[in-house]
This record gives structure tokens, sequence and C-alpha cells, in this order.
């Protein structure tokens, strides 16, 4: 069924009785030709492409809970191109290309609003930092605009400009940068990948990896044994778990990242703004929820909430630089379990394993990276390549020397 | 989330500085091969569970500590020194 203003009139009519699910709900096949494990917005685009881009619809995603139900449902949803390192800049680039057309590609709205991207900063080196890095976004063909304080003042008026502490020198924009309806992103890739034949597995969690000769055959699920030659492990916070089921040992440590909503307010923050001096950013949603999130929590955890103080510093950081949201209701709280990387780049590489693939190490910025990944992965899985823009997210560049740290604060999962 | 330091009783997180897990006790001798120090510095058993990991008193008494603690319940098991023994 494709979607249109059309059917919704029709459908509207007719006391909407014609919708039909937006995918199918198989039981596994005994063997597939390649397996993706785990059914976040990595992994349905992943599988999307591998149909879409390589032909491959013989594919099965197995999710151990409900589509969505993870990280790809529980982010700020902030899409950007704004990188700085070669490896990261092409593939973010790449990646907002396919946002911008992922809509008419999906069939489905997943509510991409362009709204601009503000990086504040507040010191002279912190402006020269973010001019180089708003060069290295030009350089890559993607857009970004040093605005002064008044340049900012014209766009953000209710900031507190008076603040002397942390006085606001500027921002750099990046008008492309804004947001998506994550749930939407995930149905989305669902929905268009199951059309093109995909089977979608829910409820189905993997419990083992059959590997023989060095070569992967097979998956052990609640659901049975599946075999496949090629098996992707694409589960963000719990790639730990699933590659030691291979017996890898990865370089990922899983840390929680707190969020927060309040109570729907009429249209107050137009852009995605965030502070250059505390744990703070924030955007409000279509539905008018202000959504703002800060820091990590800082230890390693897989409990999907998280503690007091980096509440409490997110609001105090938040009052700081906006004190109009201070009358605002905070609605929910909540956290989600990142797969945090030494260098705090991410990971689209074959394993040791022949066969065995896995897509990892996101740390807080995976939601932007779902179209590009599952591109990239599809290209490794089909054709044993890494793709142009993905090549340099190899597992071994730890061991090797070849790390992409953005942000310059070295072999530490917590500080990237 | 509190830890119970064994030089200054129970105290609020926001007193100490984490550093990432106890494997960083365990440093490569020179002579170690370049995996040795591949896995010391990158690979993690990172355990959804019981695990031990370095935490530092900074706003108390500066003691490294070495704490066991479940990463699903937050629940803290252990808290010892890591210099000058257990208390
Ligand atoms: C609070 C918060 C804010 C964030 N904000 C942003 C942001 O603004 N911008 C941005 O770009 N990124 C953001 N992120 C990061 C982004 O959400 C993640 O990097 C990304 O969603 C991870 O990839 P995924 O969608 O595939 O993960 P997930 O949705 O977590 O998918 C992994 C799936 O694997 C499944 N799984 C695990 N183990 C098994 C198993 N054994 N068998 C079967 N299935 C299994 C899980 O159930 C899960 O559904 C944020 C994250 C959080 C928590
Ligand atoms: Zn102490």
């Amino acid at each position: 069924m494709r979607y249109s203003g059309l059917r919704v009139i029709t459908e509207g009519l007719f006391g909407n009785r014609g919708w039909r699910p937006a995918w199918r709900d198989p039981a596994p096949k005994a063997e597939y030709d390649a397996i993706i494990i785990g059914g976040g917005g990595h992994g349905l685009s992943t599988a999307y492409y591998l149909a879409r881009n390589h032909g491959l619809t013989n594919v099965a995603v197995l999710e151990k809970g409900y589509l969505g139900s993870g990280n790809i449902g529980r982010n700020t949803t902030i899409v950007r191109a704004n990188y700085f390192l070669p490896g990261n800049s092409e593939f973010y680039s790449h990646s907002l290309k396919l946002w911008e057309k992922l809509e008419l590609e999906l069939n489905y709205n997943v509510m991409h609003s362009q709204r601009g991207l503000i990086n504040l900063f507040h010191s002279d080196g912190q402006r020269d930092a973010f001019a180089r890095r708003g060069n290295a976004m030009i350089n890559q063909g993607d857009d970004a605009i040093l605005l002064d304080r008044d340049g900012v003042r014209d766009l953000l008026p209710y900031l507190d400009f008076d603040n002397t502490r942390f006085p606001i020198y500027g921002g750099l924009l990046h008008p492309r940068g804004g947001t998506a309806r994550h749930d939407a992103v995930a149905w989305g890739y669902a929905r268009a990948a199951d059309k093109r034949g995909v089977d979608l597995i829910q409820n189905c969690e993997v419990t083992g990896i059959d590997v023989q000769n060095g070569r992967v055959t097979g998956v052990q699920t609640t659901r049975g044994a599946i075999r496949a030659k090629k098996v992707g492990i694409v589960v963000a916070g719990r790639s730990s778990q699933v590659a030691a089921m291979a017996g890898l040992r990865l370089p990922i440590e899983s840390h929680i990242l707190q969020a927060f909503v309040t109570e729907g307010l009429k249209p107050v923050i137009d852009h995605v703004i965030s502070f250059g001096m505390g744990h703070f950013y924030i955007s409000q949603s279509d539905k008018g929820g202000l959504v703002f999130g800060g820091d990590l929590d800082f230890y390693a955890s897989y409990a999907a909430r998280g503690n007091l103080p980096m509440v409490e510093h997110v609001m105090e950081a938040g009052m700081t630089l906006m004190p109009m949201i201070g009358r605002a209701r905070v609605l929910r709280s909540w956290g989600g379990i990142m797969d945090m990387s030494p260098d705090g780049s991410p990971i689209i590489d074959k394993t040791p394993v022949d066969g065995l693939y896995i897509d990892c190490g996101w740390n807080y910025g995976g939601f932007k990276a779902v179209p590009a990944s599952g591109w990239c992965m599809a290209h490794l899985m089909a054709t044993g390549e890494s793709h142009e823009v993905a090549r340099r997210f190899r597992l071994n560049r730890f061991a090797t020397g070849h790390l992409l740290d953005e942000e310059g604060t070295g072999s530490q999962h917590n500080l990237h | 989330m509190r830890l119970t330091c064994p030089h200054c009783g129970p105290r609020d997180r926001r007193e100490f500085y984490y550093y990432g897990a106890s494997e960083y006790l365990n440093r490569p001798g020179p002579e170690a091969a370049p995996d040795a120090w591949d896995s010391y510095l990158h690979l993690r058993d990172n355990p959804a569970g019981v695990t031990q990991d370095l935490w530092y008193h900074e706003q108390g008494c500066t003691a490294w500590l070495k704490v066991t603690r479940n990463t699903v319940t937050h629940e803290i098991l252990a808290v010892e020194a890591v210099a000058g023994g257990t208390k």
C-alpha cells in the first residue's frame, strides 16, 4: 500500500477501514542468505539497503524485543553533518544526503526537519575551534556559517546574553542540521524492507552464534536455530554480549545517556541549540515538548535509567543558558545504553570470523548515521569490501593507531 | 548513587571521577607484545552484571578505589582502596 495525502483523505471518508499492517509478522525460516541481529535503526536500514542496493532479499532481521525498542526510540533525534576528521566527515555528509531524500525513498513521513543547528561558543579559543570545524564542513561540501554574538542574538533572542560567567561569543550555524521523528525512521525502514521481502522477526533473541572452522554458519535463537552464511551484528549497546557469542572481545564499553522532555508548549525554540560551557542541548518537538539532554552519566551501565547528578547538571546548564524554560514542567526522563568506543567513532567491518560482520561503536551519535550506516554495512556484507565513505571505520584501528578521535580526548571510552 | 570510600565513608557519586574497567591495573610489562597493549588500552569485557572498575575520590581523600558493582542494577557490592590494601 502506497501512502499519500489522497490516501489519507480517501480512508478518512470511508471510515479508515482500508489500512493494513505496515509489515508482515513471519515465522523464521530454517535458512537465509543473510541475517541481521538487531532491529534498531541500523539493523533495519542495513536490511533495507541489502535488498535495495544489492538485490539480497532472502534476509532476516532478528530482534529480541519489538522493532524500535532500543536506542532508535530513545534518542533526541538530532541529524547533522558537522564532523571534522577525514573518515567521519565524508560518512556523515553521505548520511545527511540520504536523509534529505529519505521520505521519498521510503514513502514514509519521518518528519525530517532541517531547522538549523547552532553550537554556541563562549571564548576566543572555542571560536577558533568552531571556525576550523566550519571550514572542514564547507570543504566537505556541507554548510556552515560562523555567527557572531549579534548574529546569535538575532536568531535566539531568548538566551541569557547578560551571563558574565559563560558569555556568548557566537555560534556555528549548520543550516541543514535538524531533527527527525525517531520511531518513524525505524518504522519507515521496517516497512520498506518488508515490502522488498525481508523477514522482520520480533521477540527473537539471538543466544548463540554458530561458527565452524572459522566460518559463521548460523545463529541460535529463542525461536530456534537459523542458518546463514552471512551474519551482521548490529545491536548497539549490547554489542559486547553478542560478539562474545562468537568469541570476540570488542573495544566497547556500554554507558548510560539520559534525555528529558517537557510538557507540550507553543513553538518557542526554532532550532537545535547546544551550550558550549556545560552539558546541555535542546530542541522542540513538533508536538511542542522541549527535548533536551546532556552528557553520559560517565560510568559503565546497562540500566536504561540514569542517576540524579547528571539530571541536576543538565537542568542547571539549561537554566544558565535560557532561563525562560524554567517554568516548563519536565514530563519524563529516560536513558539509553550507548556503545562507546575508545576514540568516539564507529566500527563497520568484518570480524576475524568469516562471514561475520559488525556495525557498532555509535557512541551517542548513531541516529543521524542510520541511513549511511545501513548503506555501508549492506555494501560490506554484500561485496566483502568496505564502502568508500566508511573505509576508516576498522575494527583493528586501535591496534594499528589509526584512531578517529574527533574530540581529541584519548583512549578512554567515556570521554567521547 | 553513593560509594562507601574505605577512608571517608559513604559519599555522593559527584565526589568521584570514573576512570574505567579495573583492567587498567594490569599494565603489561615493557616486553609485552603489541596485542597485549591493545587489549589493555581498548578491549573490554563490558559485562552486563557484576563488574570491577576504578574510581578516584577526587573531592575527598584522593585515593584510587576499586569498586565491585552491578552495571544493570547500579548496586555497589564492594569498594576497596587500590593502594594500601583493603579495609
Ligand atoms: C538519550 C539518547 C539521546 C541520543 N541522541 C542522539 C541524537 O540526538 N543524535 C544522534 O545521532 N544519535 C543520538 N543518540 C544515539 C542513537 O540513538 C544510537 O547511536 C543509535 O540509535 C544506535 O543504533 P540502533 O538504532 O541500531 O540501536 P538500537 O535501537 O538500540 O538497536 C539495537 C537492537 O538490537 C537488539 N538486540 C540486542 N541484543 C540482541 C540479541 N541478542 N538478539 C536480538 N536482538 C538484540 C535490541 O533489542 C535493539 O532493538 C542518542 C541516544 C540516546 C540513548
Ligand atoms: Zn575517600
